[in-house]
């Protein structure tokens, strides 16, 4: 667990998109609605990078809702959040895997 | 039902507009998202986990079957094909993009409905008995009071920024099943015993959320024509207050605590007094302008019995079965309140397609008046069916997959939308009601369990009321994963009374088990039809507590084994 005004660590940083609402992950570049895509911080000096572009996006009206989330990295290498509340949120309502991002991904991991 | 005058629709299109121009400052920058959501939640825009959330105000949870249609419309243009229908009587959309919320709201303009008063610390949209105009315990039909209190607190300038939110009930009937004892005020009509006048029992300070309070009565009678300017004195003493330190006090039913509900009910006297009630209460041609429009619809004279649905259930034990179930008596001869059940085995509880709105609209306008009602048990009903038209009534709902017998029964669960969609829950609450359904699924079982109602929250805002379920689940976190406590004992009716939790938290996946010992104590119990929660009332919680503990406590030690 973080120490209070401490980022968790290793993070993401996650947000809503203004526009649509969607969930996006902050990437070395920009958003992405995919969270293979994150850019994850394991170190104290990118969390705190990673803080400063959530509220620098928040006021350039991209997003609404950024904050880090800690994760930990699943078999693939790829960041799953250690929380169950945001693993629900990367992935979409858990009684309908026909919607939200898991609807997305899951025929593609069936190819 | 109340049609929209010339001032009702030039306002809602007003604020559509202003609602555009206030998204389109957000979108290009001039407002920020701190300026912008008290925007958005006044016209209710809300975001959860997933994508922004609408809700939809249903006043008094009547609907016709042409704004059915454009809901599902809306459903399937801007949303995912289905909305969700929630304990407040209204409809929520979980996946609208706020650049087509303005689009949206024309098109609820266009059927006279709105997104104002779902949200924010105002008047909130006004309930009542899903069996308004039908029962026949019911000495007058509550929604022209509730449409009256829509028109009073729509914009009201001096409750437009109360401590916090503030929601009425009304019911005009012995039986509450509008559940006014947990309101912020609760109104019951009834007719004054000695002058046979009618008036309304007021009920102030009840309500669920962390501090679960059973309202008190503040005025037992109060005559009908004095309704709003009571209604300004219990406001100005809230407004004027209640807490605004703290988020979590600043409900009214904190002050009556705080006050006592003598001292509170001295000090709203004392400010009704000082009120110009004539200038307060609505003009008696008003009041029967709206009245008119609630006029019952054109009957016809039928006999009590329908000797076709009689004939036709001997045939086909289903439709019988759905009879026993989903089928209210009407206070009219020859005429049946339909209840279809949103609460499918394996479903989300409340949700409903566009395909199966569209299936209740047909069903509304060809066979109830085109009128319908949601309940805040989460449910639609078809409110005046003839007799005659049941078994046609009831092979139309099983076509569109809606013909579930299960209503007041084990399955028929209330549960808010929890971890699965909202932002502000701590657990999910859909899957757990999916568990407890499928466990309980097969119907001969449901009705020998008889009427038992569990209702499921993901959080202690309590949006599935789970204090007021007989059975009563509360989803929490606890060590990182969810944990869900259960209570017992908790009636919505007029008895109202809150559950007492049972003991430890449970696991998720223990619940549907931990419900069936509940059910097993009950059936070892029970007297002679004697309901589930009548038992509960004469045996007590503790040999409840007792099955419960042991079944947690062996769940414990077999985890640590």
């Amino acid at each position: 667990m973080a120490k209070p005004n401490q980022p968790p660590l290793p993070s993401i940083l996650i947000a809503n998109d203004l526009l649509d609402g969607e969930v996006l992950f902050r990437t070395v570049s920009g958003w992405s609605p995919a969270v293979a895509d994150a850019l994850v911080a394991e170190d104290l000096a990118t969390a705190r990078q990673l803080e400063a572009e959530a509220a620098a996006a928040t006021r350039r009206q991209e997003v609404v809702d950024a904050y880090l989330v800690e994760i930990a990295r699943d078999a693939a290498g790829r960041p799953v959040p250690t929380h169950y509340r945001e693993r629900i949120k990367t992935l979409g309502p858990s009684h309908r895997p026909d919607l939200g991002k898991q609807a997305a991904e899951a025929p593609a991991a069936g190819r | 039902m109340y049609r929209y005058d010339e001032f009702d629709e030039r306002f809602v299109r007003e604020r559509v507009a202003q609602f555009r121009d206030q998204v389109a400052r957000r979108l290009d920058g001039s407002l920020t998202e701190e300026e912008f959501k008290p925007l958005r939640l006044r016209n209710g825009v809300y975001l959860q986990l997933h994508a922004y959330m609408l809700r939809i105000a249903v006043p008094y949870g009547t609907l016709s079957g042409r704004q059915l249609r454009q809901l599902a419309l809306i459903a399937e243009r801007y949303d995912r094909g289905y909305g969700h229908f929630t304990t407040r009587q209204n409809i929520q959309f979980n996946w609208p993009k706020l650049r087509d919320v303005p689009a949206i709201l024309d098109l609820l303009a266009d059927v006279e409905m709105h997104c104002i008063q779902t949200s924010g610390n105002c008047i909130r949209n006004v309930t009542a008995d899903h069996f308004a105009g039908v029962a026949a315990d019911e000495v007058e039909d509550p929604r022209p009071t509730a449409e009256l209190i829509r028109q009073w607190s729509t914009n009201h300038p001096e409750f437009c920024y109360l401590p916090r939110k503030f929601k009425v009930a009304v019911t005009g009937a012995e039986e509450d099943r509008a559940a006014i004892g947990v309101h912020d005020v609760g109104l019951r009509l009834l007719r004054h015993p000695e002058t046979g006048a009618l008036g309304y029992r007021v009920l102030v300070g009840g309500g669920l959320g962390r501090t679960p309070i059973v309202g008190k009565v503040v005025r037992e009678f109060l005559p009908k024509a004095e309704l709003l300017a009571y209604l300004e004195a219990v406001m100005r003493v809230y407004n004027a207050e209640g807490r605004r330190d703290n988020k979590y006090k600043a409900r009214v039913k904190i002050l009556v605590h705080e006050l006592g509900e003598e001292e509170f009910a001295r000090r709203v006297e004392a400010e009704f007094a000082q009120l110009d009630g004539p200038s307060i209460n609505a003009d008696p041609e008003e009041v029967a302008r709206i009245a008119a429009y609630f006029a019952p619809p054109a009957y016809e004279s039928l006999p009590a019995r329908s000797a076709r649905l009689e004939a036709a259930k001997a045939t086909n034990p289903a439709l019988a079965g759905f009879v026993t179930t989903n089928v209210f008596p009407h206070r009219v001869p020859g005429y049946a309140a339909v209840t279809v059940s949103l609460k499918l085995i394996g479903g989300a509880p409340g949700d409903a397609t566009a395909e199966q709105m569209r299936a209740v609209a047909d069903l509304a306008e060809r066979y109830s008046f085109d009128e319908l009602r949601v309940s805040h048990h989460q449910n639609l009903v078809l409110p005046h069916v003839r007799q005659d038209d049941l078994p046609a009534v009831f092979a139309a709902l099983a076509a569109a997959g809606l013909a579930t017998a299960n209503v007041g029964l084990v399955t028929d669960i209330i549960a808010c939308p929890g971890l699965d969609y909202c932002a502000l829950a701590t657990a999910r609450s859909i899957p757990i009601a999916q568990s407890v359904a499928e466990r309980f699924r097969d119907p001969v079982r449901q009705q020998e369990i008889g009427p038992l109602n569990i209702k499921i929250s993901g959080c202690i805002n309590a949006c599935g009321h789970h204090h007021v379920g007989h059975i009563g689940i509360l989803g929490l976190e606890k060590n990182g994963i969810e944990n869900y406590q259960i209570t017992l004992g908790g009636d919505a009716s007029e008895k109202t009374a809150l559950g007492e939790r049972l003991g430890p938290g449970i696991a998720a996946e223990e619940v549907p088990e931990a419900i069936e010992r509940l059910v097993e104590v009950y059936l070892a119990a029970r007297g002679a039809g004697e309901s589930f929660i009548d038992t509960t009332r004469r045996i007590g919680l503790e040999p409840f507590k007792a099955a419960f503990q042991s079944f947690a406590r062996k769940e414990v030690q077999d985890a640590a084994a």
